[in-house]
């Protein structure tokens, strides 16, 4: 079956149209739609089989980087993504969609003290945007299915990994859910243990800060000059690609 | 009820705003003992309890994972003398504080108001340091509020109901130095025939006008509306020229020069012509491929950034970004482009005058506040430049551009009688009043509290869902006509695009941020975020539900009528009455003499006793290491991956070629190549050219070298010469003075030769003037040095055909292409030696436009593995640039390399101070600034057809050297004599290290 992907879009979102031309590109189809007709409708999440958080910044990242967008999540949608996440679906986010759903506890449920970890200011003070070497972990994260190592750029403020404390990370290293990794010599932004994305328990559910959306073309790869005899061939797939297909064909 | 919520970093976490903050502080000279520690923070008023508040802090307001929060009523806390806290003033755009109450609704809880606020802790200054320290660093008088040890208010005050009441101005009984006071005094800023044209109209009319009348006409014929003094009368005398002659009285300067050589290329370039409208919409459009055209626009918000770095440059890319969106029926942004100039962020807080921000603070904010919008609007900023010179203290130039992509069958807009007047995006407050008038004038030290109000802050994110409705809207064909609020808002807008119509307005309907503003205000507003749209009765339903549908705010705030008046009411009771013809076509014709006379060719002479610039960091026995380090490490040429990597330059995902490329991904591109549409392989290439130390010598020249710089940075990375088209930004000093206005009028007149020359249309422009500063009354005020920025767009079919600068393979052959010639006038050599005189780069039109195009074809060919053009610091900096950026090295043989030099100048074209004479040319080869030449590594088995191009297009060409695996840089002269031996690493150091200002404080 071709998978239907929802590319949620909020005042702010900016990775929409590429993250669905991703997905296209893998053989799904996609629905752009705005969070006010989710906020009307919940239950429009049925006809999808995957839900996209894309980058950019939802409500402006006022208050903290997908803070507002969160709450709503929280307030407003957590039956029905949690029934999505129970139907075997999947749900992905990327950079700000990370950042959206580690704060609203789609990824990382809340325990009795509150969020397990967060994505805060990077160590540098500033937003960051350069290509990272990664590195999968064993991890049952479908996205990342048969995935060694990526190269592909992150461009976010507030993309630093912390986790409340050192039990949580070792139970989440432990069920391989730190799922991917810089490579430590290109840790953009001191995230704790080099984390670069992260899935639930399923490996269904998966938010990562790089923008695999940004690499799906040889030519978008900073180096790509260099590689001149690869270049000329427009149909090889840059890095990013995979992680698309993976999710398009854990539908088919 | 008032409550203060505080947020710190949690134990064991940085406070890294308290951190930068305190090292931003010494750095300005305040002592090293002092301790900052900051807290951000939100006051919210309402009738909220302690838990609810606490409940806030802790799922909402902070991250509990990084972050503690501490609570308390404002009316409780007592006065803390360490204590500053900054506050946006009220009625200033606080969109963190208006988003917090939305998400405050989500959790079932009202707030009357919110505001965000900064917390300092500030230990180890006395009092009066620590006003000091804010007025320096912390708060902006501008737009910010200071309140030390307590806040002393316990309610948020956000304006009383405004009382209508209809002003009119006594202007008939007025006499000449009454009508200068008025133009004075209410920042109209307007010349006395102007405002005595105005009189007589009105004494005509048998009434005296009402303040909004009179506000309008300002408006509409400010300098930064009307461009009335370079598109009015000038009596020019200046260097023999082929067109103009030595004198020359232009009816319309621009059209007559830049407009005239777009005609003229347009006409020789026949069908292949690819302008579809230049210089009549809010940006250029050139043609694309079938189904779309791209469209430009380079703007400049100088004076708002003066006074308030983050507001101006971020209402400057914001206000940019909305002319695309306002071309045709609406472009979709693509890519920004963002050039400065400041002075040195080095400068000694003692040197400013008062009323001048510090050098590093300007530069911060601006960065920052281009950062913030550009980013959050999802719109790639690809490429730009830094230049620094002291000049520009008083007045930092702030370029900002940005590209549209708009489909073929929406190029075109027709605002039609009977069309509502529909107004949508950001409400309208206070901010930004007077803008227009006040760009227009020159600033002082007294600016600041004069013009407050012309400052003003952008929210992104309303940009940005009006730009989502807005082509959803364009796509479902729901209106005739589009355009931007920009300078003088409404006023401006509705002017333009009824002007061939009439228009009634009732100004009530207009939405308001906050009570009190008159109707003039409302009118006038510079607001952002505002668009204006000609919308057909029976498409007005449609739209308004579309616009509802993502929360983007909306309304009708008038008709198109066909009465050729702009008719104003307020409440129904008539506030303005004025015929379109006299607005638009009353003004009183400005005429300015200008001459300009270029500075005689002088040899090169010392400045002033001087050595080495202190950032020299490596020093070498070896004759001219010091001077490549220098060049290479002075602010102008050094890295700008700290403003780069700010940037967002990969969203919309068709990032081709990067503004940092190479082997490690930071090596200085010569332009950028992105393929706006990710199912074509068609690439838009963007770059620009410009040197402001050429023109203290010849501005035409100048001119001549920027177009050449654009031109070459376009297909250095593979661009199609034929497909450029370029855009002009004047930023010049007070026009008043004749051999200021002639200056630019004399490079106007060489674009116009240029343009033809090399057949590439200018399709957009803008200018900017008065860029003048007065340190106090009294003083001479200080210009900035004759800036003009030449942007170019260009096109090339297949992005795989792109190449980059950075060095591919040892043993791969070097060749210079075009002349060298003496030379060094303006040149970075004569920068860091401190050396005056010379001459400046020349261009031979005929040979630059041979040279492009046999550049392009050999990268077409495939015969290019890497080029790159030779500017600032010529073919040694150019080499060892490419070198670092490909993480090899470079063997350059120059002694056959030819220098000419012309008989006639001979003796003064040589002498170069601290030279010997015999080494002379050798210097020539490594440091002249000769246009038109580019650096190009060639594979050994592609030589022959390599070289067979250029001998066939008779460009020179010389073998220079070749690429080595080793990575040192050696260049040797004359007699096999070594000029240049040093690791290219310190090479790389001496650029990558100079210009890097580390994190920010303003989040």
């Amino acid at each position: 079956m071709k998978p239907n992907v929802l590319i949620l879009r909020a005042p702010g979102t900016n990775c929409d149209e590429e993250t669905a031309y991703a997905f296209e590109l893998a053989g799904a189809t996609t629905e752009k739609i705005h969070i006010n007709r989710i906020l009307e409708s919940p239950s429009e999440l049925g006809r999808f089989q995957i839900l996209c958080f894309p980058g950019g910044f939802s409500y402006g990242d006022d208050i903290a980087a997908g803070r507002i967008l969160a709450n709503q999540v929280r307030h407003y949608l957590s039956d029905v993504v949690a029934s999505f996440k129970d139907a075997g679906k999947l749900i992905l986010g990327i950079c700000n969609g990370f950042q959206i759903l580690i704060k609203s506890g789609a990824l990382l449920a809340d325990d009795q003290q509150g969020a397990q970890a967060t994505l805060t200011w990077n160590r540098q003070g500033v937003y960051t945007d350069r290509w990272v070497h990664l590195t999968v972990d064993k991890t049952p994260c479908v996205f990342l299915n048969g995935v060694e190592s990526l190269y592909l750029p992150i461009a976010h403020a507030e993309g630093k990994f912390v986790a409340r404390n050192d039990t949580i990370l070792d139970s989440l290293e432990s069920q391989g859910q730190l799922a991917l990794r810089y490579v430590p010599e290109d840790n953009p932004n001191g995230a704790v243990r080099n984390v670069a994305g992260v899935c639930d328990e399923s490996g269904r559910v998966f938010g990562l800060m790089p923008h695999p959306e940004r690499h799906l073309d040889l030519t978008a790869h900073p180096q790509w000059t260099r590689l001149r005899k690869t270049a000329d061939d427009p149909t090889r797939a840059g890095d990013g690609f995979v992680l698309f297909k993976n999710a398009v064909e854990y539908f088919m | 009820m008032l409550w203060e919520v505080d947020i710190f970093a949690a134990v064991g976490q940085p406070d890294m705003i308290g951190r930068d903050t305190q090292a931003d502080a010494v750095d300005l000279g305040f002592s090293q003992d002092l301790k900052i520690d900051f807290a951000r923070g939100y006051l919210l008023e309402g009738t909220l309890t302690r838990a609810e508040v606490q409940q806030l802090a802790d799922r909402l307001l902070a991250d509990q994972v990084v972050e503690r929060t501490e609570i308390f009523q404002v009316a409780d806390l007592p006065v803390d003398p360490e204590i500053v806290y900054v506050l946006p003033k009220p009625g200033v755009t606080d969109t963190v504080a208006e988003n917090a109450r939305r998400a405050i609704r989500d959790f079932g809880l009202e707030t009357e108001a919110a505001r965000t606020f900064k917390k300092y802790r500030i230990q180890g200054l006395d009092k009066s340091e620590v006003d000091r320290l804010t007025r320096k660093l912390l708060a902006n008088d501008a737009i910010e509020q200071a309140f030390y040890g307590q806040l002393g208010f316990d309610r948020l005050q956000f304006g009383a109901p405004y009382q209508f009441q209809l002003i009119t101005v006594p202007i008939r009984a007025m006499k000449d130095d009454e009508l200068e006071t008025l133009s004075l005094k209410g920042q109209l800023y307007l010349s006395l025939t102007e405002m005595q044209t105005i009189q007589k109209h009105f004494v005509s009319l048998d009434r005296d006008p009402t303040d909004i009348e009179l506000e309008t006409i300002a408006q509409t014929w400010s300098e930064h509306c009307s461009h009335k003094t370079l598109a009015g009368r000038i009596d020019y005398e200046g260097p023999e020229c082929e067109n103009f002659g030595s004198h020359h009285l232009f009816e319309n300067m621009l059209k007559e020069t830049i407009f005239a050589a777009t005609v003229a290329v347009r006409k020789n370039h026949g069908p292949a012509d690819r302008c579809v409208s230049v210089f009549s919409d809010n940006a250029g459009v050139v043609k694309f491929d079938e189904e779309y055209n791209v469209c430009f626009k380079v703007e400049t918000h100088n004076h708002p950034s003066a006074l308030e770095p983050y507001g101006g440059a971020n209402t400057g890319i914001g206000g940019v970004i909305r002319d695309p969106m306002g071309t045709g029926m609406g472009a979709k942004p693509i890519c920004n482009t963002d050039v400065f100039c400041f002075a040195p962020p080095t400068m000694d807080l003692n040197e400013l005058p008062a009323g001048v921000l510090h050098p590093r603070r300007i530069i911060k904010g601006v960065v920052a506040g281009v950062r913030d919008y550009g980013n959050r609007m999802g719109i790639p900023t690809v490429n730009g430049a830094v230049y620094f010179d002291r000049r520009y203290m008083g007045n930092p130039l702030v370029y900002c551009g940005n590209v549209g992509l708009i489909p073929v069958d929406k190029s075109f807009k027709q605002a039609q009688p009977g069309d509502y007047i529909v107004a949508m995006g950001g409400r309208t407050g206070r901010d930004g009043i007077h803008g227009a008038t006040f760009s227009s004038a020159e600033l002082t030290s007294e600016s600041e509290t004069l013009s407050g109000g012309a400052v003003q802050i952008g929210n992104a994110i309303t940009e940005k869902t009006t730009l989502d409705i807005l082509l959803a809207a364009r796509d479902r064909g729901l209106y005739n006509a589009v355009t931007d609020c920009g300078a003088g808002g409404f006023s401006s807008a509705v002017g333009e695009m009824g002007e061939k119509i009439g228009a009634d307005v009732e100004l009530a309907a207009i939405p308001v941020k906050y009570e009190g503003l008159s109707y003039t205000e409302m009118w006038i507003s510079e607001a952002q975020e505002r668009m204006v749209f000609s919308v057909p009765k029976e498409k007005w339903p449609e739209l308004k539900a579309l616009a509802d549908s993502e929360g983007v705010e909306t309304v009708i705030l008038g008709e198109f009528k066909p009465t050729g008046r702009l008719h104003l009411k307020y409440n129904g009771v008539t506030v303005a009455d004025l015929g379109m013809s006299f607005l638009h076509n009353g003004r009183p014709p400005v005429v300015r003499k200008a001459v300009y006379k270029a500075a005689p060719l002088e040899p090169l002479t010392l400045a002033a006793p001087g050595t080495l610039p202190s950032q020299t960091r490596v020093s070498r026995g070896v004759s001219f290491a010091d001077d490549l380090v220098a060049i290479l490490s002075s602010l102008d040429v050094a890295s700008k991956h700290w403003v780069v990597r700010q940037y967002d330059h990969e969203v919309q995902g068709g990032s081709v070629v990067k503004p940092l490329v190479g082997v490690k991904n930071d090596g200085p591109g010569d332009a950028a190549v992105l393929r706006p549409r990710l199912t074509s392989r068609r690439g838009l290439v963007i770059s620009c050219g410009m040197n402001p130390h050429y023109g203290d010598l010849d501005t035409g020249l100048m001119a001549a070298s920027a177009i050449d710089e654009a031109m070459r940075n376009a297909v250095a990375v593979g661009a199609d010469p034929a497909t450029c088209a370029i855009l002009d930004n004047f930023c010049w000093g007070n026009p008043d003075k004749p051999e200021v206005l002639g200056s630019l009028v004399h490079a106007s007149c060489v674009c116009y030769e240029m343009a033809v020359g090399y057949g590439v249309p200018f399709v957009s422009g803008k200018d900017s003037l008065n860029n003048e500063f007065r340190p106090g009354p009294g003083q001479d005020p200080i210009a900035i040095p004759p800036s003009l920025l030449i942007s170019a767009m260009a096109q090339v079919d297949d992005v795989a055909t792109c190449v980059t600068m950075d060095l591919k393979e040892s043993g791969n052959v070097l060749y210079q292409v075009g002349q060298t010639k003496a030379e060094l006038g303006g040149s970075h050599f004569s920068l860091v030696r401190n050396l005056t005189g010379g001459q400046v780069p020349t261009v031979e039109v005929d040979l630059a436009r041979r040279t492009l195009y046999a550049v392009h074809e050999v990268i077409q060919k495939r015969l290019v593995r890497s080029v790159h053009d030779l500017s600032e610091g010529g073919l040694a900096a150019a080499a060892a640039e490419m070198a670092f950026a490909g993480g090899l090295g470079v063997q350059l043989w120059l002694e056959t390399l030819n220098v000419l030099v012309p008989t006639e100048a001979r003796e003064k074209l040589l002498a170069i101070p601290g030279v010997r004479d015999d080494v002379v040319y050798d210097l020539l080869r490594l440091f002249a600034e000769s246009n038109s030449r580019f650096l190009i590594e060639v594979a050994p088995d592609s030589t022959a057809e390599f070289e067979a191009v250029f001998a066939e297009a008779n460009v020179p060409l010389a073998a220079v050297g070749k690429v080595t695996a080793e990575t040192r840089f050696l260049a040797t002269g004359a007699n096999q004599a070594t000029l240049i031996d040093m690791p290219v690493d310190e090479l790389k150091t001496s650029w990558v290290t100079p210009f890097d200002l580390g994190g920010d404080y303003k989040s």
